[in-house]
């Protein structure tokens, strides 16, 4: 585990040495965040997991050090370090992630670059729904866009380059695949990625308590569902 | 009692101290670009740190105020008057019921802050007043403010103990602009030189020698695709020795990313909470707010200093400021 400043208000835990087993990642950077928000260190602000890494913004002015001449860096780094070796959970292999179910229909405009991604790929479109919707995928990261979820665990087989022409406008709770990673546009925005489903849900509500409605960490799964059934979603 | 906007300007949105506790959603920090600004036209015009005000970019902005306020203002080298009488940036200044708050285009810089008393009463979404102009939520209807717009304002209850108050009578006469003032390095922040002290990021040694003399030795020029996320720099190419692919991770308004066209992007307030691009450096906070002045085809410079140095400065930055409140409220 290397710590690492980002700017003077922010640092980098690089809990996991890399992204080759997502799962063994993600339960790293979850357990190290679950055991980062129980400690709520004086003067830390929030925390950002993505991938293998957990973003850590901060007040210098309001961290204490442990020595007078202690830089604010060096007292939380110590102060993290402390917290994350008095834990074991490196070695758990159960965490229990959360598992939610996304609803995507996959036909019709919602599907628009599914044709393309049956071409790339050497699979029949229904194929290429059949193995989108049974694989089981975590969610890497929340970003890009307030709510945007990547999420790992793409069948590699299903892997398709992104769009040569971005899209100035994608349409709200899209379902695309961008390379080795499949993702859900929460909202309305431009987007490069391959469009092969839709979801009726609103992955994002600036109403609700936790606004994102997936976070890092947590299992996902697709279900299929008919164009009738995503209507009948409509608020 | 409202403000009624009659020009909004070029791009002028409402703005606190900006969202925290949601980057785990993915979302911004946003808020007034020059924080430490705000806070300080806040302070100046007795509000909490935390009450929203107006971001004004370019200027060009007219108010009317329905009821009596103090207000006051910091950033660029813009020139604000209320009424016939010209508001100094730092000062606070009474607007009478029905006067208006004009604020031309500016000679330097480019955004500036107006804090008003009482503050803005738009509702709070997650945590905050600012306006999310990618996400359109917060501020006034998620937007950037048009013209006609009527801002809802906190009910003005303090009167300040400075103003020339008439036997207690709560008619102070208008005109009236405070002597006293915060400090000019504080209240003005065009006219220093764009000269930027960074740190190292935690990919400065994937650059190329070369590259790393180059961002601290030559001048760069802020481009035309700039906006409130980030600003977009020409000059000498930063070239990457170390071609390993990168897995998104945190970034935060300050940080030098450099994509695949070896072209930085100075992230500011704005940016996504996320990024997949090396990190050469990161802009110190004492420094945003000069960061926060900058406009197309101006040219900007860098300066390397320790971590120790960038944190030293911000404790002291925020030492200063406590004693500014404090001296204000004497």
């Amino acid at each position: 585990m290397k710590i690492e400043p980002l700017g003077d208000s922010a640092l980098i835990v690089r809990v996991a040495e890399d992204f080759a087993n997502p799962n063994a990642s993600l339960n790293a950077v979850l357990g190290a965040l679950r055991h980062l928000e129980a400690a709520a260190i004086p003067g830390v602000i929030e925390l950002a997991p993505a991938y293998t890494t957990i973003g850590v913004f901060f007040d210098p002015a309001r961290i204490d050090p442990a020595a007078p001449d202690q830089s604010p860096f060096d007292a939380l780094r110590t102060r993290i370090q402390n917290v994350l070796n008095a834990s074991s959970f490196l070695n758990e292999t159960e965490l229990e992630a959360r598992v939610v179910e996304i609803p995507v229909c996959y036909a019709g405009e919602f599907a628009s670059d599914l044709g393309d991604v049956a071409r790339v790929t050497g699979l029949a479109e229904a194929e290429v729904v059949r193995r989108h919707a049974s694989a089981v995928y975590r969610v890497a990261c929340v970003g890009f866009i307030a709510g945007f979820t990547f999420l790992s665990g793409l069948p590699p087989e299903l892997a398709t380059p992104r769009r040569a022409t971005p899209r100035k406008e994608v349409p709200a709770g899209s379902v695309g695949i961008g390379g080795a990673q499949t993702g859900i546009y929460p909202r309305k925005s431009p987007g490069g990625w391959n469009l092969i489903g839709r979801t009726p849900l609103r992955l994002f509500d600036v109403k609700r308590e936790s606004p994102a409605m997936l976070r890092a960490g947590d299992q996902v799964r697709f279900r299929e569902i008919s164009r009738e059934e995503f209507e009948s979603f409509s608020p | 009692m409202n403000v009624l906007v009659r020009s909004a300007g070029f791009l002028t949105s409402v703005q606190d101290l900006g969202r925290t506790g949601f980057r785990q959603s993915g979302v911004s920090i946003g808020g007034a670009l020059d924080a430490h600004a705000m806070r300080v036209a806040n302070a100046l015009v007795g509000n909490e740190d935390t009450a929203a005000g107006l971001e004004a970019t370019l200027g060009s902005l007219r108010l009317r105020f329905d009821d009596q306020r103090i207000v006051a203002w910091c950033g660029g080298a813009f020139c604000v008057r209320i009424g016939n009488e010209n508001l100094p940036p730092g000062h606070a200044g009474l607007v009478a019921s029905n006067e208006e708050l004009v604020m031309t285009a500016p000679k330097d810089g480019s955004r500036a802050w107006l804090a008003i008393s009482g503050g803005i009463d738009v509702p709070p979404v997650l945590g905050s007043r600012s306006t999310d102009l990618r996400g359109n939520f917060g501020g006034h209807e998620g937007r950037t403010l048009r013209d006609g717009d009527s801002l809802p304002l906190f009910e003005e209850r303090r009167f300040p103990n400075r103003g020339p108050d008439k036997n207690g009578d709560l008619e102070i006469a208008a005109p009236w602009i405070s002597e006293w003032s915060a400090p000019a390095p504080w209240a003005t922040t065009a006219a220093r030189d764009r000269f930027l002290r960074i740190v190292q990021g935690p990919d400065w040694r994937r650059f190329s020698t070369e590259s790393q003399t180059a961002l601290v030795g030559q001048s760069f020029t802020v481009t035309l695709d700039s906006d409130r996320m980030g600003a977009r720099l020409d000059g000498p190419r930063l070239e990457r020795i170390d071609p390993t692919d990168l897995l998104s991770e945190a970034v935060v308004p300050g940080t030098l990313q450099v994509p695949p066209n070896g072209k930085p992007i100075l992230l500011l307030g704005d940016c996504q909470t996320i990024g997949g691009y090396p990190k050469i450096a990161h802009v110190i906070t004492v420094d945003l707010p000069i960061a926060a002045q900058l406009w197309p085809g101006e040219l900007v410079r860098f300066h390397e200093v320790s971590l120790a140095e960038a944190q030293g400065l911000l404790c002291e930055r925020e030492d200063d400021f406590a004693r500014f409140r404090i001296g204000l409220s004497l």
